[in-house]
């Protein structure tokens, strides 16, 4: 720091040091408290018995097919969500249209509406009791209480993640290369390609990675839509309520303990794009 | 003068891009909650608040909004100084409480849940602590509060920082010089400067708080009328496939969550007023 030499007198605009203490420690002891100290738990329970009754409790059919399912999930909403983000970016920040705020609202709406809420609205439209989920019933194609009502029940609260991260990012960068590329003769899908995607591919690591962790979690919407029968709709979150609800402790922690380190992950990288592409992802937007 | 629906524009891609928007925002989005509002219309305004209006309800969404308000009151007191000393101060791991700050985003709801309930159990770490001192936290309103703070954790410092980062070191200085004590600085230049992103923080933690279910149920104990939250009312109903009861108090939270978004915006555009956008 260039005014290093005059950190050695308090400036006008400094707490006084007694102050400054107090506040950090405040800050850091919260931190431990509230957030640091359920992580440690979540390992210590897990590994209680060992290493090896951890593992092995992974390798338990209904922990297997529960990683499947979570992560077949996670491999159908993930994608259309993140094509889904892509296209209501290029919409809004690419054409001039009346009600795009209202549009952007309606965008972030699964934000603040409960996730069991959101589970309730699924099971309304595409249960066996509604006109549309009784004639997918009746022909083979159940929605609720199945595979494609989770996807979907995940889709609605993960919906906003994509989008918001690409939109003030490419209102930032604007379209002249675009619009370069546009009178030089590429093609339309061209330009999306070799322009915009270069351009976006930070932001777009950074959406679609809060997207799947958030994915691979959902609880609430999950339990009202998924019916939660046990090896065909249990995702691993559901199946750790499961296992914590039959006192199988280690089990339900070092099932537990993949998803926090895949939360984990999900934050380092965060970090790490955060750092080196500032620039490339909404600095006011993260979160 | 009316402005055309769509500006004619020489980028490619509108019937696509617009296609698709709308296509899924209506499927996965607008199609469901229309669904549920469809249910609540069939049911009635009178058949709503009769499923509303009985004991068990009103004292859990009261307890989920009264818990839910403390909660995003406490995370809005610790956010705006967290965001303060993250941006300010610099001390060892700094660096790492600002990543961690992020964790109840990232951390599974379910996983929270059992942790904080391990945590806190009678015979928990910070349970026993607690009992020390006569206080039972887990299975109790503590608990539920406790689990709240935790999912809401990040917003305010999330919203708060960017504006801290902004903020003019001249405008302090120019404060100071003109006789200023720090603390009436804090108070009257500071301040009012982070309000309005530290109201949005408290609306957006408030409305996670009041819809959160998977890291409080597993801590609340789920005695009705004690300690029984809004959404776990509707999971029950569910579970007994009482649609319309789900429905109705579906329909009752949504109301009172997009009634307090707007009085926090109506808040907000207030207090932007009269200080002035920063």
């Amino acid at each position: 720091m260039s005014d290093a030499a005059e950190r050695n007198w308090r400036s006008a605009t400094d707490e006084t040091p007694l102050v400054r203490g107090g506040l950090i420690l405040f800050a850091v002891a919260g931190i431990a408290l509230l957030v640091a100290a359920p992580l440690l738990t979540v390992f210590a329970e897990a590994f209680a018995k060992g290493w090896f009754a951890a593992l092995k409790s992974l390798g338990n059919p209904d922990a297997l097919s529960a990683i499947r399912l979570t992560l077949t999930i996670a491999a159908f909403s993930v994608p259309l969500n993140a094509a889904f983000g892509i296209a209501a970016a290029w919409f809004i920040t690419r054409f001039d249209f009346r009600g795009k705020a209202f549009l952007i609202t309606l965008i972030d709406l699964p934000f603040s509406v409960s996730p069991v809420v959101a589970g309730l609205c699924i099971v309304l439209m595409f249960g066996a009791n509604s006109a549309i989920g009784g004639w997918l019933v009746a022909q083979g194609y159940p929605i609720v209480f199945a595979l494609p009502g989770i996807v979907l029940a995940t889709m609605f609260v993960t919906f906003p993640f994509v989008a918001r991260e690409l939109i003030p990012v490419m209102i930032e960068q604007g379209c002249k290369e675009e619009e370069a590329a546009l009178t030089l003769g590429a093609s339309g899908w061209r330009v999306f390609v070799t322009v915009t995607l270069p351009k976006i591919r930070w932001a777009l690591l950074y959406g679609v990675l809060l997207c799947n962790a958030r994915a691979m979690g959902e609880f609430g919407a999950v339990a009202v839509v998924s019916g939660k029968i046990r090896g065909q709709t249990a995702t691993m979150p559901i199946t750790i309520e499961m296992l914590y609800n039959e006192y199988l402790s280690v089990a339900a922690f070092s099932l537990a303990g993949l998803l926090t380190a895949l939360a984990l992950v999900t934050l380092l990288v965060k970090t790490v794009l955060e750092l080196r592409h500032a620039d490339e992802i909404a600095a006011t937007h993260r979160h | 003068m009316l402005r055309p629906l769509i500006n004619r524009s020489p980028m490619p891609g509108l019937g696509l891009s617009m296609g698709i928007t709308l296509t899924m925002l209506s499927l996965v989005v607008l199609g469901p909650i229309g669904a549920l509002l469809a249910q609540g219309a069939s049911y009635g305004l009178e058949g709503i608040w009769a499923t509303v209006n009985r004991e068990r309800v009103w004292a859990a969404l009261e307890l989920s909004f009264r818990l839910s308000f403390f909660a995003a009151l406490f995370n809005l007191f610790f956010g705006v100084i967290l965001a303060w000393v993250l941006v300010r101060y610099d001390f060892p791991g700094r660096r790492l409480v600002d990543a961690a700050v992020d964790l109840p985003f990232a951390l599974p709801t379910a996983v929270a849940g059992i942790a904080l309930t391990t945590l806190y159990a009678p015979n928990g770490v910070f349970g026993v602590l607690a009992k020390e001192v006569g206080l039972k936290i887990a299975y109790t309103q503590w608990g539920i509060f406790i689990a709240l703070i935790f999912v809401g954790l990040p917003f305010v410092t999330r919203t708060v920082q960017p504006v801290v980062e902004e903020i003019d070191r001249e405008v302090e200085e120019a404060s100071a010089t003109l006789g200023a004590t720090r603390l009436t600085t804090l108070r009257r230049v500071i301040a009012p400067m982070l309000m309005p992103a530290a109201l949005t923080g408290f609306a957006l933690s408030l409305a996670r708080a009041v819809g959160e279910y998977g890291s409080v149920i597993f801590i609340a104990g789920n005695i009705p009328l004690k300690t029984e939250i809004a959404p776990l009312l509707i999971v029950i109903q569910l579970e007994e496939f009482n649609y319309d009861g789900a429905a109705a108090i579906g329909i009752a939270m949504l109301v009172i969550s997009f009634a307090m978004l707007l009085a926090i915006n109506l808040i907000q555009i207030w207090s932007r007023r009269r200080i002035g956008d920063v």
